[in-house]
């Protein structure tokens, strides 16, 4: 009980500190949301006519998916690599370590950052693209039922993911460089800013490998009309492998954290 | 009940190098007592040892009854440990951090009280980030005593402080000593460890050099002082003896009286110290001026 009162107040106290950091809120909190209303003014006229016009899909429906799984890869993986690398390369988990906090309230702040953050971003995003671009958004509850958990094994993959490669980075003057590159490059071959049926067939296999490009599709198969599914790799929306994939990484990720997780730096024991 | 702090024949090595070589040192409650010693020398590993940071390669280490290689956070509810330097706390203020860290202690002390106790009322809302290195400092040491912890260590506090805010933390450690509370502290000032501690140990090489009390530490009381004194026709004169009260004695009765210019000293404990680490020192000198740099 204690540990999840801890855990709670570890949870203000995070999301203190993530929204007065500038940065933060506009890298991983609020691009996602300015990156879906530029690409939705930019190709408005792309989407005037044709067959996305007809099936009732405009610029801001068609880049909404690729918005929101970038927002659950960076309110994730990318703060929690940032943020915990950070944090152990500048004391703060040696400090928090030399108190009787329970460790698992520690996860359990950072858990709480991250869902609220992203949950946060998902409404702001949907909000635009409903309000400001007149994006449809689904009405019946299988696909809401489909969105809650690839949303939930995003975060929790991502989450994880992100605090085992938090160890990667040795120091925080390294770690910008470390994470916001790999995390770049995933987004663009993960369909999230191009149609994932543009990209070469290696590269497609690639992304297959990561989360990244299963959340993307798991959010195509929320927002996008059912016939467009023919366009995917498979031919389908591959619900099943994409929870067997993206849970499959949360467990490996959280195994990983368990074998490899540090409150101290390297080299100091 | 146990001794706070008790250290047999402790060992660490990295790779080849012995970094603390059979250390014994036994710390009473409520006493202060003070670890001095060059950069490298052993001082840092020793303490992290009994923080639980560090794993010991040997020996015998007990802190408040407990091993810290396996006590748990039971035992970390009686400690405060203040970290050289810590960061990260940039975004919150005083009154947050101090808030959060004390819900985690069981026996948490007023943040307000705290606030007050380090001086720091009149920052309590302010960012920490804005606030000034030896604030700073006063936020760490609030952060290590906010759980009425029953021992402290305290890791170069006042590195950085000017001279009265140095006064100021040196009144609050008296306070808190007066309270019961034991105190491990390692200092590079011999001000600092005179005028707080109970007890001094100096630290070189891995080994426990000196330990004492500051006005005994290496035969300070006993060994020799130096009298000066001004001849007849103004001319210095300077003489060590281990017996300065019968010299005195002898100038007085030369002179008929008052002495001209008499001074008497005996070593002080920076003196003391930097004869005791000088043949410690070929070896690290790099490392010290190197570290003097970069901290």
């Amino acid at each position: 009980m204690k540990a999840l009162a801890i855990g709670w107040d570890r949870t203000v106290l995070e999301l203190k500190m993530y929204f007065r950091e500038k940065e933060a809120v506009f890298f991983s909190f609020a691009f996602p949301i300015i990156m879906l209303a530029m690409f939705a003014m930019i190709f408005d006229d792309s989407f005037g006519t044709g067959d996305a016009a007809d099936a009732g899909v405009n610029a801001a429906r068609f880049f909404l998916p690729g918005m929101v799984a970038a927002g659950v890869m960076l309110t994730s993986f990318q703060s929690m690599a940032l943020s915990v690398a950070v944090e152990r390369d500048d004391g703060t988990l040696k400090r928090l370590r030399s108190t009787p906090m329970p460790p698992v309230s520690y996860f359990l702040g950072k858990v709480g950052l991250v869902a609220s953050t992203s949950l946060a971003q998902f409404v702001l995003l949907i909000a635009v693209a409903r309000f400001a671009f007149g994006v449809q958004l689904p009405t019946d509850a299988g696909r809401w039922v489909s969105f809650a958990w690839v949303f939930l094994l995003g975060v929790a993959s991502g989450t994880v993911l992100g605090i085992a490669y938090s160890s990667l980075a040795t120091s925080s003057r390294s770690v910008g460089a470390i994470v916001i590159a790999p995390a770049l490059i995933l987004q663009f071959i993960s369909g999230v800013y191009f149609a994932f049926t543009d990209l070469p067939d290696w590269l497609k296999q690639v992304a297959s490998l990561f989360p990244l490009k299963w959340i993307a599709q798991g959010m195509r198969s929320v927002f996008f009309p059912d016939s467009w599914q023919t366009q995917e790799m498979a031919g389908t929306w591959e619900h099943g492998r994409t929870a067997i994939v993206l849970a499959g990484w949360a467990v490996a990720g959280l195994l990983v954290c368990a074998r490899t997780f540090r409150w101290t730096k390297r080299g100091t024991t | 009940m146990a001794t706070p702090i008790h250290v047999a024949g402790l060992q660490k090595a990295y790779g080849s190098r012995a970094a603390v070589d059979g250390i014994d040192l036994d710390i009473q409650r409520g006493e202060v007592f003070a670890l001095l010693g060059p950069n490298g020398a052993g001082k840092t590993t020793t303490v992290e040892i009994l923080e639980g940071f560090r794993r010991r390669d040997a020996g015998e280490v007990r802190v408040l009854g407990d091993d810290p290689q396996t006590a748990g956070l039971r035992w970390r509810d009686r400690l405060g440990i203040v970290l050289q330097s810590s960061t990260g706390l940039d975004l919150i203020t005083p009154r947050e951090a101090l808030a959060s860290t004390a819900k985690v202690y069981s026996r948490a002390r007023d943040v307000d009280e705290v606030l007050a106790a380090v001086g720091l009322t009149d920052k309590a809302g302010d960012r920490i980030g804005k606030l000034s290195g030896g604030q700073r400092r006063r936020v760490d040491v609030a952060l290590g005593i906010v759980g009425s912890p029953e021992l402290l260590f305290l890791d170069e506090p006042t590195t950085g402080f000017d001279p009265q805010a140095r006064r100021d933390f040196w009144e609050l450690i008296e306070s808190l000593a007066h309270g019961g509370t034991t105190i491990l502290l390692t200092t590079h000032y011999l001000d600092e460890a005179e005028h707080l501690a109970d007890r001094v140990g100096v630290i070189a090489a891995g080994r426990m050099l000196a330990l004492d009390t500051p006005a005994n530490l290496g035969g300070r009381a006993s060994s020799g002082a130096t009298v000066t004194w001004e001849d007849d026709a103004g001319t210095r004169h300077t003489e060590r003896t281990s017996t300065p009260t019968k010299l005195v004695a002898q100038l007085a009765a030369r002179h008929d009286g008052e002495v001209p210019g008499l001074t008497v000293t005996r070593p002080s404990l920076e003196d003391t110290y930097l004869s005791l680490i000088a043949p410690h020192l070929d070896d690290s000198a790099e490392d010290i001026t190197l570290e003097e740099v970069t901290t």
